[in-house]
């Protein structure tokens, strides 16, 4: 075991970016690099009994050991965890003003950033850009919330009961062949263009992927978990509480996640068929008019809002596994 | 995840102020209890002819072969599991499904990830105790456990021997009539295992409630039981019974090392097909003494 041994494995420590998901893995790898250089009394083994739970929920009186002698590692600093993911949009932005500006493409294929800025100026002053976005976010909000609502529900309903599996399943399962989009004739012939049309098709798109989530997941819940808490004298909707709803809650939270990517993609796809407002109507609408630089602030809206109401499932996550798991 | 056992070990003191609680040990009878599973054709029994009395307080021990049923026993008892034949009844009424005057200490832990040590033992109180009298009989536990310290950790973040601790603890704040362990201590270190049956015998001095204890180990049945049930078949017939019951002498704690008990030993491990001399790989028996040929 030599210092080189030790740098190397400590650099590939730290050259992993995704922290949530590496931690364990480096963790260990830096305590074996510290063990490497300060020879076998480096790491208080026994201290770390206790507490050598990886990064979790720790309660009071636990008593973390600082694993690596006090220092935080790279990867763990907030500024750097911001810095890190700027990096490659920077270089995105960076590399699309020099294509843009060097004459190697038209710029009727790809305008520059500073004519996508000045498209957006022109639009924010003509109060319609706060309008498609304040009109595309409304739809995405209620369509999501009717969506996971009913998912959520169906979900609990065929994942619980055997009944209510044998009775929905198949019904379901059916709707959810069909492909989506196909619903739009029929909605817009049955709620006409307007706004009850495309929330419908949102929250259709919403629905499914909380619906399937949550329902296996519930089926899958350990047994031997819950014949324990049946043993103690559990049952209903004291059993739900306390071993399957805690046992689903981080599968609950990806299928929210994946319900919220699906509403984007739902309204923007609602919107490209029949609107007047909105995001999509700007992409389509500009499509047509060959306006390369509205297309282009359209696209980015889409990713930055997408990514912003992301975040906001992230804070409830957190909320929901405090609380819960 | 470490083996050792950290954390305090019981206390005399601390065994002696759960005294306090109030246990009323039952008797616990099997009557021409059997177990079959699959339908039709394929029936395979498991269990035949299962009689059976336990007195108020007694512990016994059930041995047997791996697969012969001892588990399948013991849900019965608890109520997780119903018996195709037979009646099993607490204090003379038949247990219910998860009947609430026994409880079960599993093979595994079985304790949920997401509720800390102290949390995972309320689990085990009745329904509908007050909030304060909860709080104090689970402190009462984790004194008994060894695991005061360790309240406030998440089952992940303790030794295998503390969750299988804190799981007799959820157990025990049932306040059960009938207590039934199954191989509790079986996936445990041997020095923790010893460690653990001390704990119970403790336990049960403090809680004198009826225990059935499953188990493939014969030293821990002698250790620990008043009597030891010996389950298997008879032959190829399909479906196990009671082939031998063993009282077992003298008062706990017992010598570990005792000639007597090193006798029941070998029965029981002649009744469990084992061959203690190693005479069937060709080892001569040692306890014969070899003389000279010439």
């Amino acid at each position: 075991m030599s210092k080189a041994d030790a740098a190397t494995t400590a650099a590939r420590a730290s050259a992993s970016v995704d922290r949530e998901f590496a931690a364990p893995v480096t963790q260990d790898g830096l305590g074996v690099a510290v063990a490497g250089q300060l020879g076998p009394s480096g790491v208080d083994r026994p201290e770390r009994l206790p507490g050598s739970g990886i990064g979790g929920p720790a309660g009071e009186g636990t008593a973390l050991p600082a694993s690596s002698g006090g220092r935080r590692r790279l990867v763990d600093r907030r500024w750097f965890r911001i810095v890190g993911g700027a990096l490659i949009p920077v270089a995105l932005l960076v590399a699309w003003q020099l294509v843009s500006t060097s004459g190697l493409v038209p710029v009727s294929m790809l305008p520059t950033p500073e004519m996508v800025w000045l498209a957006a100026v022109d639009l924010a002053e003509r109060g319609l850009l706060g309008l498609y976005v304040a009109i595309s976010t409304q739809r995405v909000f209620l369509g999501f919330a009717f969506g996971a609502a009913l998912g959520l529900a169906f979900g609990a309903v065929v994942g619980l009961s055997k009944l209510g599996d044998i009775l929905l399943a198949p019904t379901l399962g059916a709707i959810r062949a069909v492909p989506s989009l196909a619903w739009v004739p029929l909605l817009i012939l049955w709620f006409k263009i307007g706004e009850d049309s495309k929330v419908i098709l949102i929250a259709i798109g919403a629905f499914f992927p909380v619906y399937t989530i949550v329902a296996a997941a519930l089926r899958h819940v350990d047994r031997q978990l819950l014949e324990a808490g049946r043993a103690f004298g559990l049952r209903g909707l004291s059993l739900f509480t306390t071993v399957q709803l805690p046992a689903v809650v981080p599968s609950v939270i990806s299928a929210l996640r994946l319900a919220l990517a699906q509403a984007w993609l739902f309204l923007v796809a609602a919107e490209l068929i029949a609107s007047s407002m909105g995001l999509g109507f700007l992409l389509v609408d500009s499509g047509n008019n060959g306006r390369i630089d509205r297309i282009f602030l359209a696209i980015i809206l889409l990713a930055v809002l997408g990514k912003l109401t992301d975040s906001l499932v992230g804070l409830f996550e957190r909320w929901a596994v405090r609380r819960w798991a | 995840m470490t083996t050792s056992s950290a954390g305090n070990e019981p206390t005399a003191s601390a065994v002696a102020r759960a005294a306090g609680d109030v246990v009323t040990a039952a008797p616990i009878s099997f009557h021409g209890v059997g177990r079959a599973f699959g339908t039709g054709d394929s029936v395979r029994p498991v269990l035949r002819d299962i009689d059976l009395d336990v007195a108020a307080g007694e512990i016994v021990a059930i041995l047997g072969p791996s697969g012969c049923g001892k588990s399948t026993l013991l849900r019965i008892a608890g109520g997780l599991d119903r018996p195709s034949d037979g009646v099993v009844a607490i204090d003379g009424s038949v247990v219910a499904p998860f009947d609430a005057r026994s409880a079960v200490g599993f093979q595994e832990p079985r304790l949920l990830p997401w509720r800390t040590i102290a949390g995972n033992i309320a689990l085990g109180l009745p329904r509908g105790t007050a909030r304060d009298a909860g709080r104090a009989h689970v402190a009462r536990l984790l004194e008994l456990v060894g695991l005061a310290d360790f309240a406030e950790h998440r089952p992940r973040e303790v030794s295998g021997g503390m969750a299988q601790r804190t799981s007799l603890a959820r157990a025990l704040a049932r306040n059960p009539a009938v207590l039934l362990l199954d191989e509790p201590f079986g996936a445990l270190d041997a020095l923790t295992r010893l460690k653990m049956q001390d704990l119970l015998l403790d336990v049960h001095a403090a809680e004198p409630t009826t225990v059935l204890l499953v188990t493939h180990d014969v030293d821990e049945a002698l250790q620990l039981a008043d009597r030891v049930i010996l389950l298997g078949n008879d032959g190829d017939r399909p479906g196990a019974r009671i082939q031998h019951t063993v009282v077992v002498p003298g008062t706990r704690p017992r010598d570990r090392g005792s000639a007597e008990l090193a006798e029941l030993r070998g029965r029981l491990l002649d009744g469990l097909g084992i061959d203690r001399h190693g005479s069937a790989r060709g080892v001569a028996a040692t306890t014969t003494i070899p003389h000279y040929p010439y």
